[in-house]
């Protein structure tokens, strides 16, 4: 199997398997109990946040572990338009954010916040503009993510803060990062973010374990409340072996980081120029030269996507289109619509991601077969018209 | 595969016969109503299923063309004063439309579903019949497809029981053997008909009248109403009324006696031959309704002549022409 979603999820980096491993299958101990077990897996658990703070340039203390990335931006921007409803009733984030934002500012807005959904170019970035437009200073809380989850263009963090500081000084500022990771230096990406959303299983880490950093002094209403865990800001055991594999994978993904991007960079342009050389008339969406490393988003005219994927997938190749949603149908893409995109090409268009599992025989057997699927599909479909 | 015991132990049947099979839930709806064959929340037991036979399961998301090909149509012809068949819609265009154009551009050589209904070879023609349990025959609803459909029809529960397919299902275990079946339109929930068409639809209110012209009464528009309809008339008369007649152009509603509704012919339109001979005169057996009685009549060419007096068949029902118990084709009550 060629395996080629790295942006829906990664395998699991073996050295976060092997430092998870005995946290799951040796220490019995709860991190906030008061014996010599509970004190190991509370170690464990303080030695994973300092690794997590060290590559995201923030305190231990601002380290909010949690089930991943959606509950981290649940908390974020839920959280912290709730906690300064007395200052405003502004909430602003853009038209193409993960639905782990647009959710919860949907939500907001039937508790009588204003959203305002900020335009995005056909660039896949953020219309700074129609951002500025979109602030005032009865805006709580914007949010914008780092790196597009689908086309994967990176978007100018330091402008919006900027924005932020002249238009919207009330405001905070999230950003999801969680398609960021492995590509780009987070910490000084977000140094000017107040809340910063990461998930575990984008970079290496296991599946439903995240991090929202939360910066010292900002507040937050919490979703989850019981016993006070991560300071209050999400209460419940922490997943200690999740933590700890995040935060190695997040270090490994950190010392690498250079490395292998430039590695898989490589990879991704030798993959987009041999389609290119087979099928010239293919186009990729988000500019070329704002992308993270891993993101080939290409459409093949007259091609259904769908339709290609079901074939990939017969011949090993496990590629995507749109986000997934729970029932496995793919949704017409909404971050493709927000670009611009005509339908039609929306729907000829899937997304190969690469990431640190791939090689040159993943790229080699995508450039062997797909090719030969788009021609196929497309003769086929003029005949069966 | 709808997350259905049909179309699960149809695809379990094909994987033993030997064939390479693939299943593949339609995404056709995700309103509110989402109920029916093809919801949603019935893709996961799709998906164990096929997981459960070892076949690899696919989502089309045909849910913008649905509602341009089923959905708007439905609204248009209660609004036209004519009464749809969505479900003989949905199989002519997304079914054996858009599903079956994609499977063949894959590769695919044919579609299967779970209807109960047998494709067969006599004489070196294909041809439709019923399915094996009369009483769960699904023909009716296939009545309109074409021979190059059928040619790439696959339809094995046709030959099963209800009972068997339940039987077989629980043999291997299927998480669908006990499923209850599924018998509403799936994008509109049980009585709320009216309420959709007027969500999606401007109407005119109107009278409703006798067959003498007497107005009896007030409605808010004909969609309401279906020929041959008793609840929900608003008047009381004294005795049982029935709509007779829609004029959706006059906004007008006629209400009238059983009697009035008796016809010595049912003229048709758009008649698609799916097979065998029907030529002008010929005898053949005639069904209104998805599970009604098959009753006999001549084709006269555009009308079908009852032997009996018939009730009116309302505008754009489906009206099956069988000879036995095989299809010779669809037309739709003009």
């Amino acid at each position: 199997m060629h395996y080629l979603d790295h942006a829906a999820s990664t395998p699991v980096r073996p050295e976060a398997v092997e430092a998870m491993l005995p946290l799951l299958a040796v220490h019995p101990g709860n991190p906030s109990g008061g014996h010599a077990a509970a004190r190991e897996a509370k170690t464990a658990l303080e030695e994973a946040r300092e690794a997590v703070a060290d590559v995201l340039g923030c305190g231990p203390g601002e380290v909010v572990f949690t089930g991943g990335g959606t509950e981290g931006d649940n908390l974020a921007v839920k959280g912290s338009a709730r906690a300064r409803r007395a200052s405003g009733d502004g909430v602003v984030v853009s038209a193409f954010e993960h639905k782990g934002v647009l959710a919860p500012a949907h939500r907001l807005e039937g508790e009588g916040f204003r959203v305002g959904e900020v335009p995005v170019t056909r660039a896949g970035i953020v219309d700074l503009d129609g951002l500025a437009e979109a602030l005032d200073d009865r805006t709580v809380v914007a949010s914008v993510m780092l790196v597009n989850n689908e086309v994967g263009t990176i978007q100018p963090l330091g402008e919006v803060a900027r924005l932020l500081r002249e238009r919207a000084p009330r405001a905070v500022l999230h950003t999801d990062a969680v398609q960021a990771v492995p590509w780009i230096d987070v910490a000084d990406a977000t140094r000017d973010c107040d809340l910063v959303t990461i998930s575990g299983h984008k970079f290496g880490g296991p599946k439903g374990m995240g991090v929202l950093v939360v910066r010292e002094g900002i507040a937050l209403v919490p979703e989850i409340e019981g016993g006070g865990q991560e300071r209050g800001l999400r209460a419940g055991t922490v997943n200690v072996a999740g933590a700890v594999g995040l935060a190695t994978a997040l270090r490994v993904t950190h010392e690498r980081r250079v490395e292998e991007t430039t590695r898989i960079a490589a990879l991704r342009d030798r993959l987009a120029a041999g389609l290119r050389a087979a099928l010239p008339d293919l186009f990729t969406n988000g500019e070329q030269g704002r992308k993270v490393a891993g993101n080939l988003h290409v459409g093949f005219p007259g091609v259904e996507a769908e339709a290609l994927l079901l074939m990939l997938d017969q011949a090993g190749i496990c590629g995507a289109a749109g986000s997934s949603c729970s029932s496995g149908a793919t949704e017409q893409s909404y971050v493709l619509a927000a670009m611009g995109l005509p339908r039609a090409d929306a729907l000829a268009s899937i997304r190969l991601s690469l990431g640190f599992a791939s090689s040159d025989a993943d790229v080699d057997a995508c450039l062997a077969v797909l090719p030969g699927l788009v021609q196929r599909l497309r003769d086929r479909t003029a005949s069966v018209a | 595969m709808s997350g259905g015991v049909d179309s699960s132990v149809a695809a379990a049947l094909l994987r033993d016969q030997g064939h390479d099979v693939t299943g593949v839930t339609l995404r056709l709806w995700g309103g509110d109503a989402d109920a029916g064959c093809c919801s949603v929340a019935d893709v996961e037991d799709a998906r164990r299923v096929a997981a459960q036979l070892g076949l690899p399961h696919y989502v089309f998301d045909f849910a913008d063309d649905f509602d341009a090909s089923v959905v708007s149509p439905f609204v248009a012809a209660y609004v036209a004063g004519h009464t749809p068949n969505p479900c003989v819609d949905c199989n002519n265009t997304m079914k054996w439309g858009r599903l079956l154009d994609r499977a063949l551009a894959i590769g695919f050589d044919a579609i299967a579903t779970g209807h109960h209904a047998r494709v067969e070879t006599m004489h070196g023609a294909l041809e439709l019949r019923r399915g094996a349990d009369a009483a769960k025959d699904q023909s009716y609803v296939l009545a309109r497809l074409g021979p190059p459909q059928l040619a790439r029809t696959l339809l094995p529960v046709g030959e099963l029981t209800k009972a068997d397919v339940r039987a077989h299902a629980t043999r291997l275990g299927l998480r669908t053997a006990a499923k209850a079946e599924s018998m509403d339109v799936c994008f509109v929930k049980r009585g709320e008909r009216r309420s959709f068409v007027a969500g999606r639809a401007e109407e005119r209110p109107g009278v409703m009248v006798t067959t003498n012209g007497q107005v009896v009464g007030e409605h808010t528009g004909v969609s309401a109403f279906t020929i041959g309809q008793r609840r929900g008339l608003g008047v009381a008369l004294g005795e049982r009324r029935f709509v007779v007649d829609v004029d959706a152009d006059a906004a007008t509603v006629t209400i009238g006696r059983h009697d009035d509704l008796l016809c010595d012919s049912q003229p048709l339109r758009d008649l698609r031959v799916l097979g065998g001979e029907l030529a002008p005169g010929s005898e053949v057996l005639a069904q209104v309704r998805a599970h009604g009685e098959a009753l006999p009549a001549r084709w006269e060419g555009g009308c079908v002549a009852w032997h009996r007096p018939q009730p009116r068949v309302a505008p754009g029902q489906v009206v099956a022409l069988y000879r036995d118990d095989v299809v010779l084709g669809g037309a739709l009550a003009a």
